[in-house]
């Protein structure tokens, strides 16, 4: 069966021996509520640092 | 009446001029010299160079902000620094050159009671033959999104070969570093994963060939050592996301690499294994690497002190150690903490203008002994910190006198939020978002990784790609002094 998502690992010797993230990985990505949740949770994140280096 | 003079108007230096002038109000004077007649938001030029966004939307005109600031604004370039004056006057001036305000070419002399030399790098192009035009700006070979404009000429470039590759003419893409002793990976990183994107949306990604050529020892890299992040339960280098981010978008790879000429077409590189080789392309985008502006320097007899107030590659010195040594005796607290330089103590350097005492990643060689590895990167969030702790210091040194304390901004006690676009769109765009803690790791501390693992991390998505978007309009906004603009951090 094709996958999409694992065709790149077969194209260079580099690609092989990395990590590719399959289809669900892909899709939550630009998924817009889960991404919603997570630009919530990264601000916060990012304000904690912020706040630190201040 | 006491007078800061600050040179240079990107992140650094406007943020220490404009804190600066909030502080000491109508008592102080404070003074920008900067060559440019526009502010840049840099890190939105990678949009600019794939055509989504105009000149226009990343620039803004300095004059009336700096007006509404009551910072006297001069355009033109330091030339050199009198710190100690000259045998007519102990006072110490800056000599610069007028590149607008209608006095282009015109010199004068600025007295002052405080410097901080913000100048940012000059882009080195010449340092790699081929790479620059033999007159210190970028030649004809490659395109560059280092300026709005470099910008704007590589979205036309970029154009072109779309057009060619709907008609059917196949297109190879290089893009990186054009030197073995760059800096900025992050932002040649972010232009190959947005050139990929805008691709894939003119429907002509199949008829593209990528490759990445940088001077990294390793993927993920960029200037910093890497870093490390929690992730699934796992403590994982960033070396294994960069690599399956290029894996997954197809763009193999070129790494340890030291460009050494640039030909139309072609570029002939060396690795850290001491092989050479040579790479084609069609289009080609190559960081150059950044030195000082070469600001010289005169004592009260007019004596050359360039080298003692100035690092080698024309950076300011600091209250940095830099007789740290091998790299086994480096430590977190070689960096500098006040930017004070230790000569001088009425000058101060912010943003990359100052010597870094070493860089960050591990120092790397050829065989035939050519250095290839990052130099020590100084975003914007440090910049800007930096620069603001700097305008603290000067304004209580005028204010409360020569015995004020100084205020500190280690970057080996700082962390750094970076958001590396890796294409642009509303529901379609995505960003690696990421912080780091600190941004130059402290082993003694951090013994291990070199960071706070609580503190440091990273993701790709859309999420990344909407803050990278709402920070576009946020520091443009901060930096034309709108309402609010002091609450808005570094």
């Amino acid at each position: 069966m094709k996958k999409e998502e694992e065709i790149n690992f077969q194209k260079s010797d580099d690609f092989s021996r990395t990590m590719i993230p399959g289809s669900f990985a892909r899709k939550m990505r630009t998924c817009v509520i889960w991404q919603f949740i997570r630009f919530v949770i990264i601000n916060i994140k990012m304000i904690i640092v912020v706040g630190k280096s201040h | 009446m006491a007078r800061l003079v600050v040179l240079g108007g990107g992140v650094a230096g406007h943020t220490t001029a404009t804190f600066a002038a909030k502080w000491l109000g109508s008592a102080h004077e404070v003074v920008v010299v900067t060559p440019n007649a526009k502010w840049n938001w840099i890190p939105s030029n990678i949009w600019v160079g794939v055509g989504q966004m105009t000149k226009d939307e990343v620039t803004f005109d300095l004059a009336g902000v700096y007006a509404k600031a009551g910072i006297t604004y001069k355009q033109a370039k330091a030339v050199s620094l009198n710190p100690e004056g000259n045998t007519s006057s102990d006072k110490s001036f800056v000599t610069i050159e007028y590149t607008g305000q209608d006095k282009e070419g015109t010199s004068e002399n600025i007295e002052y009671d405080y410097i901080v030399n913000a100048t940012g790098p000059k882009l080195n192009f010449d340092a790699t033959p081929g790479l620059g035009n033999g007159e210190g700006q970028m030649g004809d070979n490659t395109v560059s999104v280092c300026t709005a404009d470099h910008a704007v000429h590589a979205s036309h470039k970029l154009t072109e070969a779309i057009e060619k590759m709907k008609k059917g003419e196949r297109q190879k893409f290089l893009v990186g570093t054009g030197h073995g002793m760059c800096t900025c990976q992050g932002a040649a990183f972010e232009y190959i994963f947005n050139i990929e994107h805008e691709l894939r949306k003119a429907g002509v990604r199949d008829m593209a060939d990528m490759k990445w050529i940088s001077n990294e020892s390793f993927l993920g890299d960029f200037g910093m050592g890497g870093l490390h992040m929690k992730v699934g339960g796992y403590v994982v280098s960033s070396k294994l996301f960069a690599e399956s981010l290029f894996a997954e978008r197809n763009v193999e790879w070129l790494i340890g690499a030291h460009t050494s000429k640039v030909e139309a077409g072609k570029v002939e590189y060396e690795l850290l294994d001491g092989s050479k080789g040579e790479e084609e392309f069609d289009f080609a985008m190559l960081i150059p690497p950044f030195a000082g502006v070469g600001l010289k320097a005169y004592d009260k007899a007019g004596e050359d002190i360039t080298g003692t107030v100035f690092a080698p590659n024309g950076f300011m010195k600091v209250d940095a150690k830099y007789d740290a040594g091998a790299y086994e005796n480096w430590k977190a607290s070689d960096w500098p903490r006040t930017y004070q330089n230790p000569t001088y103590s009425n000058m101060f350097a912010a943003g990359i203008a100052f010597a870094p005492p070493h860089i960050i990643s591990k120092p790397m060689s050829s065989p035939n002994g050519t250095p290839i590895n990052p130099t020590p990167p100084r975003t914007g969030m440090p910049s800007g910190i930096i620069g603001k702790a700097v305008a603290h210091s000067v304004c209580d040194l005028m204010t409360k006198g020569e015995s004020a304390h100084l205020h500190e901004a280690s970057m080996a006690e700082m962390g750094a939020a970076c958001v590396a676009s890796a294409g642009k769109g509303v529901f379609s765009g995505t960003a690696a978002a990421m912080t780091v803690y600190p941004v130059v790791p402290d082993f003694e501390t951090y013994p291990g990784t070199g960071r706070d693992t609580d503190y440091t991390f990273g993701e790709i998505g859309l999420a990344g790609h909407w803050i990278k978007h709402i920070l576009h309009f946020l520091f443009i906004y901060k930096a034309k002094l709108n309402p609010g603009w002091t609450l808005i951090p570094e």
